[in-house]
């Protein structure tokens, strides 16, 4: 596991425009200024609940073809965070979103968005790898089954495509038809990737996606990482500072603050910069200690 | 202190009993052997249930019984095909009826409903099932039948002169016949079928769920995709459980089903039968002989097959649970 | 690796406009989903009807019959109920809807369900008082003794066998081995112990999953005292499950108490029973009541079986309604 040193961009490259100007029409493909295109707007968001606040005063702006990471401790709010990114909240009942969250400029929460829509465009990785019980192969064709695809020579591009994508073609490309859940704990988190390539989104979110893998695996995916950032835009909550210092191009620090009155736990964001500075000479106190292992 | 970690006693048996013997411990001695001799009672009894109707259905038993559709007690000639055909038929249809019912209602309930609709979901469940047997024989036959009997009358006619159709709906010539306790029994074992598919669906991990709704699926997709799947093996023990129910029914039967002397082994659902449990409630207490015997092996098939069908179906449920923990 | 590569047209068909409110999903996927949906609240007003129907049929017909008389006087027999459905005024009395115009009381001697209503409370308590504490019992071998042991892990699936036993297969038992083999009389007593087999293993698989809920730290915790495990159970684990156990045992005795088939054979069927056999004499219940009544087709049969039918409702929804209270506030704490 490298260190790192070379895994570190200092500022935010121009993002690569030559594949996104086949697909769209609108102003966002002109050249990347030095910060690149602003993918979504986060604006004094909160998230309640049951009218209880979980967390609050988030402001970040995620930029095209980076790689984003929330940390913080256990309990401070950032997978609830990431899943309002794709409206993952909406299946909890009682969860209600305050603030904005524009997705090149349009409200995610809006009344005339939907959901499914959102969660076309915005794929997601979890925690714990998911493949469903099916095959390799039904398992990443299920989204582009989904979005129409029914040719079996067009799936069988889409699939090879979006396993090459995230590096497991190699191991797979002889058992297409053996059940997802043989693989390895890695290898399902992969798998998972692949299947969220599949459909093509712009961003894709992860929620702790190598907590539940060894080391060996945890690199892999973070190499893929640093490969489909090319490609797309990346969100990862992660507890683990090493790899947000690895892999990330920013850094969001959540914490909690206690309620002395209530008792109450709401989290909040503290810092939100570019990695490289949080890590070296972070604006707050309460990441610095976070950071430098004195707290969480 | 050896005895202080309870899990530590419970876990080695022996240990207890050792300890026991050498204290000779009264009280716990004493508790410990009445609350094993009550677990044993269930055995007990259940093998009692056994002998005891075995014995007494022993003298009908022939190959005859089993394979004969004839059923004339004044000639002594007892065959049963045709009370089992009745009952296999009226559960078919309560089956057929109640599972996509308690499919739909169970799905409602876990994936779409908002909690407070979920626990009026589960009061108008836990009422029907609370609806004693003689109650919906009291309904289907003092309000049901007359309009029923116009009902499948009008059936009857109009599907007269479809080829497979008037056989399974011939002349309807009263109200109480296999398709009227079919439904009735439908509504009967919806609320177990329910009750189940809803235990099942809820061990579908979130996880699964997300992870399909993720991909921009529908939330119909989604329980297509995914909760059906996962659920396969659970439901089938659910419509298991409910076949046992079904066929099991006695009151609601006896009064619905019109009641025929020698039921005919038919595929015409508006025609008058009888069911296994209804003959015996009918008939038992002015029977003798072999005929009582007869009577009594009737009761013993039933209890055999849906004792069958609630192995098996325990046993889908186990296998399907053991997969599931082993995928996750 | 190759993701950089120049896009097929599967990747075009698969690219979306980055406005969200840009609709890409075809409209019959989501008005699958929506027919869906209807078709999931259809299904569970389809199951509301009927039991919307039974009710208020019940309540609409048997309401106007049940009176405290209705509730302690005799049952005709079937000869009586025959004669007084001959005789107008007596007709006339117990039909509501005559009950404007000839409101004169009538020194009759007044049909009701009175012996049913006893006859149902005792052989259901009897029933109860045979089959709860074994039941329990049973429970706390399965859970606190037991465990995973072979015998526990058999007698645990040889009960949820028992539990799938059809009902009148109980009553066949009970009449063959205590009636027949044994040569006591049909008796409330013989009835109850039927229904007791019957709810036997509902109270044993209710009583296991209660005493499963309540938490190790408490037993641990007696015993760290020093309590052997009899003590722990009787003083610390029943006391923390009660709630759970009477609820479990009221759904038992509530469905033991609407149940026909065991009593058929079993109680005898007998009216007019003298008040001091009501244990071991014969006996009958309301749910045989209506069931002979519906059989039997004399006039009078429909009032009473509707009467009978409302009060049995009656008991059976007050007793799932105290065990329902009962387990919310068990699972609330």
């Amino acid at each position: 596991m490298n260190p790192m040193t070379d895994e570190e961009t200092p500022v935010p490259q121009p993002a690569p425009t030559q594949f996104s100007d086949l697909a769209h029409e609108t102003a966002e493909d002109h050249p990347a200024p030095v910060a690149g295109t602003t993918v979504f707007d986060v604006t004094d968001l909160s998230v309640l609940y049951s009218g209880f606040r979980a967390v609050k005063d988030v402001n970040i702006d995620i930029t095209e073809h980076e790689i984003t990471a929330f940390i913080g401790p256990s309990g401070c709010g950032k997978t609830t965070v990431l899943r309002c990114f794709n409206r993952m909240n909406d299946l909890i009942e009682g969860a209600a979103v305050e603030g904005s969250l524009k997705y090149h400029g349009v409200d995610l929460y809006e009344k005339d968005v939907n959901p499914v829509e959102v969660r076309r465009r915005i794929g997601m990785v979890f925690q714990k790898p998911n493949p469903f019980p099916k095959s390799i192969f039904e398992n990443v064709a299920y989204g582009p089954k989904l979005a129409g695809i029914k040719k079996k020579s067009e799936l069988d591009e889409i699939v090879e495509k979006a396993l090459r994508g995230a590096a497991i073609w190699d191991e797979v490309k002889d058992r297409l038809n053996k059940s997802g859940l043989g693989l390895s704990g890695g290898q399902q988190q992969r798998l998972c990737i692949a299947r969220a390539l599949a459909v093509n989104p712009e961003v894709i979110l992860m929620d702790e996606p190598c907590s539940a893998l060894d080391p060996i695996a945890t690199g892999r995916i973070e190499d893929l990482m640093e490969e489909i950032k090319q490609d797309y835009t990346i969100i990862i909550v992660t507890h683990n500072m090493q790899q947000a210092a690895r892999v990330s191009d920013r850094c969001a620090f959540f914490t909690t603050e206690v309620n002395p009155d209530s008792d109450q736990r709401t989290g909040t964001l503290v810092e939100f910069d570019a990695t490289e500075k949080m890590f070296s000479n972070p604006s707050d106190e309460r990441t610095e200690n976070y950071v430098t292992g004195r707290f969480g | 202190m050896t005895a202080v970690n309870l899990n530590d006693l419970d876990s080695s048996t022996s240990l207890v009993e050792g300890l026991d013997s050498t204290k000779g411990s009264g009280p716990d001695k004493v508790f410990r052997w009445a609350a094993f001799g009550a677990g044993l009672m269930v055995l007990v009894i259940l093998a009692l249930i056994t002998i005891t109707t075995a014995q007494a259905a022993w003298p009908a038993f022939s190959v005859e019984y089993f394979t004969s559709a004839t059923w004339i007690p004044s000639a002594q000639e007892f065959g049963m095909l045709g009370f089992l055909w009745a009952t296999l038929l009226i559960s078919f249809i309560g089956i057929l009826l109640a599972v996509p019912v308690a499919v739909g209602i169970a799905l409602f309930a876990t994936e779409v409903a908002p909690r407070r609709l979920r626990r009026s979901i589960t009061t108008v469940m836990d009422l029907l099932a609370a609806i004693p047997s003689v109650v919906f024989g009291l309904v289907g036959f003092y309000v049901l039948r007359a309009p029923a009997q116009d009902l499948f009358r009008w059936l009857g006619d109009v599907c007269a002169g479809i080829p497979i159709l008037n056989r399974i709906f011939g002349e309807g010539s009263s109200g109480t016949s296999i398709l009227m306790a079919g439904i009735v029994l439908s509504i009967m074992i919806l609320p177990i079928i329910t009750s189940i598919s809803r235990e099942v669906f809820d061990t579908v991990p979130r996880n699964d769920k997300e992870g399909a709704l993720a991909l921009g699926a529908t939330r119909s997709e989604m329980i297509n995709g995914v909760v059906i799947p996962h659920s396969l093996g659970g439901l089938t023990g659910a419509v298991m459980l409910g076949l046992g129910r079904a066929m099991g029914e006695t009151i609601a039967v006896t009064l619905l089903i019109g009641g025929v002397s020698n039921p005919p082994i038919t595929i015409d659902v508006l025609s008058a039968s009888d069911a296994m449990p209804s003959a015996i409630a009918r008939y038992l207490s002015e029977s003798a002989g072999t005929y009582r015997a007869a009577l009594i092996g009737l009761g013993v098939t039933l209890f055999i097959i849906t004792m069958i069908i609630n192995v098996l179906s325990r046993k889908v449920v186990g296998v399907f649970d053991r997969r599931i923990k082993g995928a996750a | 690796m190759t993701a950089t590569q120049t896009r097929s047209s599967v990747d075009e068909r698969l690219k979306v406009p980055r406005d969200v409110r840009v609709s890409t999903i075809k409209g019959s996927r989501f008005r699958r989903n929506r027919i869906a949906t209807i078709g999931m609240v259809a299904a569970f007003v389809l199951a509301a009807i009927p039991l919307l129907f039974v009710i208020g049929n019940v309540v609409v017909k048997g309401l106007p019959v049940v009176t405290t008389k209705f509730l302690v006087s005799d049952i005709p027999n079937n000869a009586a109920a025959t004669e007084l459905s001959s005789d107008c005024d007596t007709l006339r009395k117990y039909d509501p809807t005559a009950e404007g115009d000839d409101a004169a009381p009538v020194e009759k001697p007044q049909p009701g369900m009175g012996r049913a209503v006893v006859g149902t409370l005792i052989t259901t308590a009897l029933a109860a008082l045979f089959a709860i504490p074994l039941g329990i019992l049973a429970a706390i071998y399965l859970n606190e003794y037991g465990k995973q042991s072979r015998l526990a892990r058999f007698i645990r699936f040889m009960t949820d066998v028992m539990t799938g036993v059809p009902s009148i297969v109980m009553g066949i038992f009970i009449y063959e081995l205590w009636i027949v083999r044994f040569g006591f009389p049909r008796s409330a007593l013989a009835a109850s112990l039927a229904l007791a087999c019957l709810m036997l293993p509902i109270v044993v698989r209710s009583s296991e999953e209660m005493l499963k809920l309540v938490p190790n730290t408490l037993r641990e915790a007696s015993a760290g005292l020093g309590s052997r495990t009899w003590k722990t159970t009787l003083k610390v684990v029943l006391p923390a499950a009660l709630p759970g156990l009477v609820s479990g045992s009221m759904l038992a005795v509530a469905r033991a108490a609407g149940e026909t088939a065991p009593v058929l054979f079993t109680i005898g069927a007998i009216n007019k029973v003298a008040a001091a056999k009501t244990i071991t004499g014969q006996s009958t219940t309301l749910s045989l009541q209506i069931y002979n009544m519906i059989t039997n087709g004399g006039k009078l049969s429909p009032q009473m079986a509707w009467g009978a039918a409302f009060t049995l409702i009656a008991i059976v929804l007050i007793l799932t309604t105290i065990a329902r209270t009962v387990s919310a506030r068990f699972v609330a704490r």
